[in-house]
């Protein structure tokens, strides 16, 4: 049976596997995206905290996925096997590249361009939400951009910790050894990256107003 | 409150009183200013890098705010009123512009009357009075992007921005800094002319004493942190302290030059 064929044969499977990684992802980057922009943005004016976090941030990302899975089953709360192990290590990924993007994009916002708005009267606020986040957007979606295509990938991880999604077709067909029933797995899932990624690139392009 | 200075200072629009500002380090940008702006004058402050003229000039915004003395605007001192009212009543000219580059020309120049909550049609009259007044037609330049300009245009933004709301004061860094000769010779014209027609107390910050001495009805030269004199143009070229024979030095080695006598 060819992978397509199995994709036809399992489509009420499928279909859930799909949405539950699509529920994985976007309850990852909603949690690092309600942490990540407004920290980002704190952190703008804190640059020797803006080091310390970006640097934590940092550490988090070079552990192996199945490794921080691994570190999270045992804590109490947030751990355990299932889904909700899975979206904490996601939004951990996603953090980082949110972050770090918000507070760089920000701080390279053409520095007489905030001066004048300052100069000019405008209130802190109104140089915050009319003139530096315009001007940060494109550098702030391509942050997105990229945690969203990682967490993708990585969320194909998470059903080795029983939180389903796209990766248990490619953990089953490891087990089977069958190459087929593994890229029923694979292959959605890079679909679904290419297709994110290049819908949110789209988006990038257009608020880049400079 | 009585004393015979305190009328004399009320007659001027803007006021030093032995200003300092010093860095958290410790360090002085500007020591002991003290200096007047008469109403409607064109002040130069005339400096190299570093003499502080920057730092005196975002002294009066308070985009930094003096560590000693006082700072009187119409015989207020600005300590005691509102920066982000303050800023409103005084317009702001820099080297690069400054310039949004995600708005167009048009919502540029209405900044502040948008900011004071003008009704649209108000703003949408001033900003082509002003940039009439500033000599780019408003029905090709209005919806135009900062990108979409030259140098010298945006620089004419920057200007009809910073009076879009009728400010008294005025305050320009470098603003034809960057510019080439032609084209800042040709601001400083237009700029000359618009000046004495406006009447606005204007503080202008340069380098350049050609510049100093076509556009100043009077000369502030700072040197490393310390106000050196006040001279009106003729009195500067006649100056015998040797900070002015530098700069005066300086007409004379400029090859395009006239001459200083």
């Amino acid at each position: 049976m060819k992978w397509y064929e199995f994709l036809l044969h399992n489509r009420a499977e499928v279909l859930q596997r799909i949405i539950e990684h699509l529920g994985l992802v976007a309850a990852s980057m909603a949690i690092a995206l309600a942490v990540g922009l407004p920290l980002g943005i704190a952190l703008v004016r804190r640059q020797k905290m803006q080091r310390w976090v970006i640097g934590t941030a940092n550490v988090l990302q070079t552990i192996p996925s199945l490794a921080l899975f691994g570190f999270l089953i045992p804590v109490p709360w947030i751990g355990g096997v299932g889904a909700s192990t899975a979206i904490v290590a996601l939004s951990l990924y996603a953090l980082l590249p949110i972050l770090r993007n918000t507070s760089t994009g920000i701080l390279e916002v053409d520095p007489a361009v905030v001066e004048s708005a300052i100069g000019m009267g405008m209130t802190p606020r109104q140089v915050l939400w009319q003139v530096q986040l315009p001007l940060a957007a494109p550098v702030l979606l391509a942050g997105i951009r990229v945690a969203t295509a990682m967490c993708i990938g990585v969320a194909t991880v998470a059903a080795a910790i029983g939180a389903g999604g796209l990766g248990v077709f490619i953990f089953r067909g490891l087990a089977m050894v069958n190459n087929q029933v593994i890229l029923a797995g694979a292959i959605p899932a890079a679909g679904i990256a290419i297709a994110v990624d290049s819908g949110l690139g789209y988006f990038q392009k257009s608020v880049d107003k400079r | 409150m009585t004393s015979p200075t305190d009328s004399l200072q009320n007659g001027y629009a803007l006021t030093f009183q032995d200003a300092s500002y010093r860095l958290p380090s410790g360090s002085a940008l500007m020591s002991n200013l003290n200096l007047s702006v008469a109403r409607g004058e064109t002040l130069v402050l005339l400096g190299r890098s570093g003499s502080g003229k920057t730092t005196t000039l975002k002294l009066i915004n308070r985009l930094l705010d003096a560590s000693d003395g006082e700072i009187l605007i119409a015989g207020k001192p600005i300590r005691t009123l509102d920066p982000i009212e303050l800023r409103r009543g005084i317009g702001y000219v820099i080297q690069d512009a400054g310039l949004f580059p995600h708005w167009t020309v048009e919502q540029n120049v209405g900044l502040v009357p948008k900011l004071d909550g003008w009704p649209k049609e108000k703003i949408q009259a001033r900003v082509r009075e002003m940039l009439s007044l500033v000599g780019l037609p408003p029905e090709e330049f209005a919806k135009r992007r900062p990108s979409a300009l030259s140098g010298g245009q945006k620089q004419r933004v920057g200007v009809a921005r910073a009076l879009a709301a009728d400010p008294p004061i005025l305050l320009m860094d470098e603003p034809f800094g960057a510019l080439d000769p032609i084209t800042r010779s040709d601001l400083q014209n237009e700029f000359r002319m618009l000046a004495a027609r406006l009447q606005k107390t204007i503080v202008f910050v340069t380098h350049d004493v050609r510049e100093a001495l076509f556009l100043g009805t009077r000369i502030a030269v700072l040197d490393q942190g310390r106000l050196v004199g006040v001279y009106t143009p003729d009195e500067f070229l006649k100056a015998s302290e040797p900070e002015i024979h530098a700069f005066a030095a300086s007409l004379h080695s400029d090859a395009a030059g006239e001459g200083a006598r």
